[in-house]
């Protein structure tokens, strides 16, 4: 069995749905961070029979507002000192951006490439979020 | 309010203010012939328009102010490939406010996050059109004295038309408004706005299909244009397409103190004929384009009323 040590201090993503850990690696700008990153993907679950793990050692303040939209039944666990210190909640964000791509050919974002893709919280309920520029609704996830 | 890009960035309290504003120049024009002396508007115009650009320009000429601009895309740097940031960047340099159409959706938004001057959405794609509801808004209240307790037909294609979904909005936040929603089965409102405006603030509305079932009831009839093309097949256009056609015959039942809209331009859907009677109101819709337009800048740059009127600056 695949071993990977217990972290100090940092972040532990627990239950994210089987191979999704790429696209949250991704979407958390981890390539782009000095700390070291542990993926584990298709790791046995009680809760979901397989999962994805995702280990930031060292590093606490990651900005990780997109896993609500991502996913909110991601589990985040807060290290320190080898201990759980406090398990975070995810909210839907009110706002993504760069997330998802405006798919409408009518929307000003499919002429200019450098602006940015950017979507808000339209019914919290449905979970919909709609395009700033042309209102049209982002994918259902 | 710092730009004006959808019409629900106006609170009720603002749009009452502007439309009383409008009401004002309206009263006496010459007072407010100077008080945009010095200040110029950029009219950004991307695709074509004959009467949105054209009540901009003549609006800020009335204030005193000036107009620099374009008309197509062709005449911009855009046929050089130069986005809408830089062009309003550009802009903010030249001018003290701008009208901006664009057939892309978003584009004026784009705009408006780029520059600290005042962007005002004349009309992007088949998006939002602000300043036309702020138009439909002071021609109803100017001809009918008031925008409540009123039974408004909408009638063609009420499926395509931003002006519609947009007065819609804007009239279900005033009091005892009724909705009679005439067009074919192809062409009806869409479900999001029966579900999430008319439905979701119970809101008396009714569809119909045939204009002639419900003219004697209305006290606004706002028509649009049915296009053949927007039709699944021929026998319903056939079927239906006279239905859409307002006429001397059909206004026969009408009430005499029908007030007919439309946000022109108009093609074959109003017969030349009724032009003339007293209960058209189309043209004199687009001059009340030009009064909300000048109160709608006037506010955007906070310019001061002349003395003795209104409530001095805002």
């Amino acid at each position: 069995m695949l071993k990977v040590d217990a972290i100090d201090k940092g972040i532990v993503l627990d239950h994210i749905k089987a191979n999704h850990s790429p696209q949250v690696f991704h979407y958390l700008g981890l390539a782009d961070m000095d700390c070291p990153v542990a993926i584990m993907r298709r790791v046995k679950s009680n809760k979901l029979g397989v999962k994805d793990i995702i280990k930031i050692s060292d590093k606490i303040d990651i900005d990780l507002k997109v896993l609500g939209y991502l996913d909110p039944d991601i589990t985040v666990n807060i290290i320190e000192d080898g201990k759980t210190i406090e398990k975070k909640k995810l909210e839907l964000p009110e706002e993504i951006v760069n997330v998802e791509k405006c798919k409408n050919p009518r929307c000003i974002t499919s002429v200019e490439q450098e602006i940015d893709h950017i979507f808000r919280l339209a019914d919290r309920e449905k979970r919909i979020y709609r395009c700033i520029y042309c209102d049209s609704a982002a994918p259902k996830r | 309010m710092k730009h004006l890009i959808d019409p629900t960035d106006l609170t009720l309290n603002e749009i009452d203010d502007i439309l009383a504003l409008a009401e004002r120049i309206i009263s006496d024009r010459p007072a407010y012939a100077e008080v945009a002396k010095g200040k110029k508007l950029a009219t950004l115009f991307f695709e074509p328009s004959t009467r949105t650009r054209l009540s901009f320009e003549a609006a800020m000429l009335e204030l005193g102010g000036s107009v620099i601009g374009f008309s197509s895309a062709d005449s911009s740097s855009t046929a050089k490939g130069e986005s809408v940031a830089d062009t309003a960047r550009t802009v903010e340099k030249y001018a003290d406010i701008i009208a901006m159409r664009h057939p892309k959706e978003g584009a004026p938004l784009v705009a408006s996050m780029n520059v600290d001057i005042p962007v005002i959405n004349a009309g992007d794609g088949g998006h939002l059109h602000p300043t036309q509801t702020l138009t439909d808004l002071l021609t109803i209240k100017e001809t009918t004295g008031r925008l409540s307790d009123l039974t408004i037909g909408f009638c063609g294609d009420l499926k395509f038309g931003r002006t519609v979904h947009s007065l819609i909005k804007q009239l279900s936040r005033y009091e005892n408004i009724r909705f009679i929603l005439i067009s074919p089965q192809e062409l009806q409102i869409p479900d999001y706005i029966k579900d999430e405006v008319l439905i979701k603030q119970h809101k008396d509305f009714r569809e119909v299909e045939r204009m002639e079932e419900v003219i004697g009831e209305l006290d606004i009839l706002y028509m649009t244009r049915v296009q053949k093309e927007r039709f699944f097949n021929e026998a319903d256009y056939i079927r239906l397409k006279d239905s859409y056609i307002l006429d001397m015959e059909k206004l026969k039942n009408a009430k005499q103190d029908l007030k007919i809209l439309h946000p022109l331009p108009r093609v074959n859907e109003i017969s030349v004929e009724v032009d003339k009677d007293p209960r058209a109101l189309y043209f004199a819709q687009a001059e009340y384009g030009k009064f909300v337009r000048m109160a709608l800048m006037m506010r955007l740059l906070h310019l001061a009323e002349p003395q003795g009127k209104g409530e001095g600056t805002c």
